[in-house]
């Protein structure tokens, strides 16, 4: 009893004015699937979605509250089977690109996919210019 | 000696030609800052449908198919640990004295809380539905709290106020609701 | 006093870095060539100075001097010392005069040994030093004052981000600055070279000790920024391909295609036009890094204060520097010739490849980071993370660490693959049993598989240089080339399994219950509050056994709450295996089963509160920072053969010169 009464003292003393935001009450923001396979799609998923109100983490790497209620929305609609493809898109339509880590190849993103391919074609034109010159004495 | 190869002209000048390609577009970052909000992508499309258990004791919740009955309706999305939302109290105090219909969506609260804050900073709302799971903020593409819905009367969402309603945009507020009246 | 007196010595040095430019310049032409003579001990006493004026900023942290803006805004009287003096540099403006700071002494180092090359190259290579540094210091002085004073004099300070209050992440910034800044030795260097057209062997030489001391500290800051990031942000993930970690690895990247030019240059007299550029390249890559973080245009978990008037300042300097630099590599290039050449199939050869790999990396984590920003402009809102940025850079990433493991065995100039084949069977052997073992095991993603199959070859092909030679006898930069290659293999290893073979259990436990992750049984004790100097905090006493009859060891995850300013942090458990880490994170208390919080008393089916446990099994993961420090312990050992060669060479120079001297010739 003493302890509880510690560590209420303890929360009292630091627990600001205001009242605090509630983590969310969804069910699976910190509770895994039972099944493994969905979990392991459904963290997958979960590690390249942003998080609204961070400064640059995926809704797996965040404590923020939103967060929590990402995760539980995408843990409850993988357990419903939905694919996680749908559900990303489902986001995007709400948010807008900017909540998926995993840019998708749209008329807005093009470029991003474009500069592997011509820094490759740069890459191929440098080195071939420098190895197709024969050496002086025949190889 | 046989002439040495040289690097390519135009790889010689590629690197600099980049890099200015990079200060033009810092430039761009640094002189026209894009907007910090994350905007929905529902503005100008059905509100999604939910039905949200009520918040406070003796008051409705709030139900999506009320959004649609023919009057335009201003739904705000807030809470009570939101610090900006008691900046926006009378504001939206000011527009239910106009007659607006103003509905409530509390994220993340409990009801002791939502009834402190009310308390407070009075109350505007004719409903207030509880989203403590956070999932109808997010099925409407808000990202934080406060924001305001013009919604008309077909239930159409026709104008997302993004931050604390403050005097200032009261007017804008109005003409998106006429708008909505169309 | 002491804020006055660092101003004031900042003030001078700065003075002095205009002198040494333009004694530097004018020294160069004909008629002011006897200013020459002042450059060297005017950049030595600069280096001095700036070294004063930080010594004069850590004073009045550690002694909490709230008179200062920069220490009322940063610090607390309650901090312990040792983050007291952290938080000199853990600020914009600290961190600003840790960057001259560095770029002075540096300076002042190279004009008081380097012989080597002829002197007007040292001049311009110093007046370069100094024209870069002279703008740094305007950025100082004038936007970024650091000893800016603070009337009236606040109680306390705002005290530090409580994050930052833990001596790993106390100690990355000046590692990872000495890295950054120290690249502006060979920025300088490769513009006195193009400025005198000196680009041969002797400049090479010269520069190389600097390129590889300032790889080593990058080396080494950005292990442990990643180290840090791991077991503090409480969800056991160590790189996040976040902006600014972006801003570290892009110089690092141009360091290590530098440093492996600078010694094809030094050696075989081959790659110059490489080597220029990429001295330009690395420390362009230092400035850019630094421009992204403090101007704010980018979203990241480490900003800084955000301000575009800083932003414009830093750019402006940008646009000087590094436009200025690439101009004239563009003009004095083309007369510079590529020197000796050489066969595809050859260990240059190897290095050309893999110099091209590291810079198409460079290109795409350089516009993968700045992407975001090209889509603003447009008006539209983009994210790029690892979803991007891992499959594209492997796509380069795995063909260079096949050559990577092929090159070193390669003679100079001109080879044939079947002299090495032999060599090549146990390597390519190796990499075909973890095929097997892989596809064995299953359900391993594509990259991790690649990775695992490719860290098994590497690391023994990395070892096969030494193969065949007197191993006492072998020169200590061939000892580094292995260690370095070796730990890259090592830290692959670690990535890759982290990756593919992690057990992530998330639970709310009772105290009393037992759960298990993956081998290992975690009994949750007891929950207690705990004390610290300026927090307080939950801790979970955990008691661990690995298997069905290890020992039982214990773990403490505590949640602590900092009140100046108010945060919360968790501090993991981490326990370290041969084979792997358990890490352990205390959560919240979880709502009771039926729902209403456990304030509303105890429930009768549900005694007791649940509490959010976090537990990873993370198989081999101390291997990627492991592999950091053996890459860093490689150019270590690399750095110290250099230099002791050098040191041999003058000691026997000189007695060469006494014996000449004596016989009278």
């Amino acid at each position: 009893m003493k302890r509880v009464a510690f560590i209420a003292l303890a929360l009292v003393l630091v627990s600001p004015a205001a009242a605090q935001e509630e983590q969310s009450t969804a069910p699976y923001a910190y509770r895994q699937l039972d099944d493994a396979a969905k979990e392991t799609k459904a963290q997958r998923l979960m590690e390249s979605l942003r998080c609204l109100q961070c400064q640059g983490q995926s809704i797996a790497d965040s404590d923020a509250p939103i967060a929590g209620s990402m995760r539980s929305l995408v843990r409850e609609r993988i357990a419903a089977g939905e694919d996680p493809e749908a559900i990303r898109a489902w986001l995007i339509e709400r948010y807008g690109d900017y909540v998926s880590y995993a840019p998708q190849f749209t008329t807005l993103t093009w470029p991003l996919f474009a500069v592997p391919a011509v820094l490759l074609l740069i890459a191929f034109l440098l080195l071939r210019r420098r190895f197709t010159r024969k050496p002086e004495d025949g190889q | 000696m046989t002439d040495t190869p040289k690097a390519p002209r135009w790889a010689l000048w590629l690197p600099l030609a980049l890099f200015l390609g990079f200060v033009v577009l810092v430039m761009i970052g640094l002189y026209h800052p894009a907007d910090r909000n994350i905007s929905s992508g529902l503005v100008g499309k059905a509100m999604p449908q939910f039905d949200l258990p009520p918040a406070l004791p003796g008051r409705p919740g709030l139900d999506s198919k009320i959004l649609a009955n023919g009057k335009p309706h201003l739904v705000n999305v807030f809470a009570s640990w939101c610090i900006p939302c008691r900046v926006e109290a009378p504001q939206l105090g000011e527009l239910a004295k106009a007659g607006i219909p103003i509905e409530g969506i509390s994220v993340r609260d409990t009801t002791e809380n939502l009834q402190g804050f009310l308390e407070q900073n009075g109350d505007p709302f004719q409903r207030v539905g509880a989203d403590d799971d956070g999932k109808v903020q997010l099925a409407l593409g808000s990202s934080g709290v406060p924001e305001t819905y013009v919604v008309d009367g077909k239930g159409t969402i026709v104008y997302q106020h993004i931050g604390e309603i403050r005097p200032e945009h009261l007017g804008l507020i109005l003409e998106k609701l006429n708008e909505a009246k169309q | 006093m002491i804020a006055e007196l660092g101003l004031a010595a900042l003030w001078l040095a700065a003075a002095l870095a205009g002198l040494q430019l333009v004694a530097g310049s004018l020294g160069l032409t004909v008629r002011g060539a006897v200013l020459g003579g002042a450059v060297r001990p005017v950049a030595m006493v600069q280096g001095l100075l700036a070294l004063l004026a930080f010594a004069c900023l850590i004073y009045v942290f550690s002694v909490t001097d709230l008179s200062v803006k920069l220490v009322a805004l940063n610090s607390h009287s309650m901090k312990p010392l040792i983050f007291k003096i952290a938080g000199t540099w853990g600020n914009h403006e600290g961190s600003m005069l840790l960057w001259v700071t560095v770029m002075g002494m540096a300076g002042g180092v190279v004009a008081l040994v380097e012989r080597r090359l002829p002197e007007r190259t040292m001049l311009a290579t110093l007046a370069g030093q100094a024209f870069v540094s002279l703008g740094f210091y305007a950025f100082l002085l004038l936007a970024s004052n650091p000893f800016e004073r603070l009337s009236p004099v606040p109680a306390e300070g705002n005290g530090l981000n409580p994050l930052l209050q833990d001596l790993g992440l106390a100690f990355h910034p000046p590692t990872l600055y000495l890295g950054y800044v120290g690249l502006s030795i060979a920025f300088s260097f490769a513009i006195g070279a193009l400025v005198t057209r000196e680009v041969g062997p002797a400049f090479a030489r010269a520069m190389r000790p600097w390129v590889l001391g300032a790889w080593i500290f990058l080396t080494v800051g950005i292990s442990a920024g990643s180290y840090w990031a791991y077991y503090e942000l409480g969800w056991g993930g160590w790189w996040f391909w976040d902006p600014v970690e972006n801003a570290s690895l892009m110089p690092w990247l141009a360091a290590t295609a530098l440093l492996h030019s600078c010694s094809v240059l030094a050696s075989r007299n081959a790659l110059r036009a490489w080597t220029v550029m990429l001295g330009v390249v690395a420390f362009s890559m230092s400035m850019i890094g630094t421009f992204l973080v403090r101007s704010g245009i980018l979203t990241s978990v480490h900003a800084f204060a955000v301000d575009p008037q800083r932003g414009t300042f830093i750019l402006a300097l940008l646009a000087i520097y590094i436009g200025g630099a690439l101009t004239l590599f563009g003009l004095r290039a083309s007369t510079v010739t590529e020197g000796e050449r050489f066969a595809i199939v050859s260990r240059e050869g190897a290095l050309v490849f893999n110099n091209v790999m590291l810079s198409a990396i460079l290109g795409i984590v350089l516009f993968g980071t700045l992407y975001p920003l090209v889509a603003e402009s447009m008006g539209a809102k983009v994210s790029v993370g690892p979803p991007y940025f891992n499959p594209m850079s492997a796509l380069f990433a795995v063909p260079m660490l096949v050559v990577l493991a092929v090159g070193p065995l390669l003679r100079w100039r001109r080879d044939r693959f079947a002299r090495i084949g032999r060599g090549l069977v146990i390597p390519a052997m190796l990499v075909a049993a973890a095929i097997i073992a892989l596809l064995a095991i299953g359900g391993v993603a594509l990259l991790p598989f690649l990775g695992l199959a490719l860290a098994v070859g590497l690391g023994w092909a990395s070892l096969l240089p030494l193969k065949g030679r007197n191993l006492r006898r072998t020169p200590l930069p061939i000892w580094g080339m292995v260690t370095a290659h070796f730990g890259i293999a090592v830290a692959l290893f670690g990535m890759s399994s982290e990756s593919a073979f992690s057990v992530e259990k998330l639970v709310a436990v009772k105290v009393g219950e037992i759960t298990e992750v993956g081998p290992w049984g975690v009994k949750l004790d007891a929950v207690e509050p705990v004390a610290g100097p300026n927090w307080t905090a939950l801790e979970a006493r955990l008691l661990v056994r690995y298997g069905a009859d290890g020992t039982v060891t214990r773990m403490l995850p505590q949640s602590r709450s900092f009140w100046a300013p108010p945060q919360q942090t968790s501090e993991s458990a981490l326990l370290t295996r041969w084979n792997g880490q358990l890490y352990a994170v205390l959560g919240g208390e979880a709502p009771a089963a039926n729902g209403k919080d456990a304030a509303s008393g105890p429930v009768s089916d549900d005694d007791g509160a649940r509490w959010q446990l976090r537990l990873w099994w993370k198989p081999f993961v101390p291997l990627i920072w492991l592999g950091g420090m053996l890459i860093a312990l490689g150019g270590a050992l690399a750095l110290a053969g250099h230099v002791l060669a050098d040191l041999k060479r003058i000691v026997a120079r000189g007695k060469i010169a006494y014996r000449r001297e004596r016989q009278g010739r």
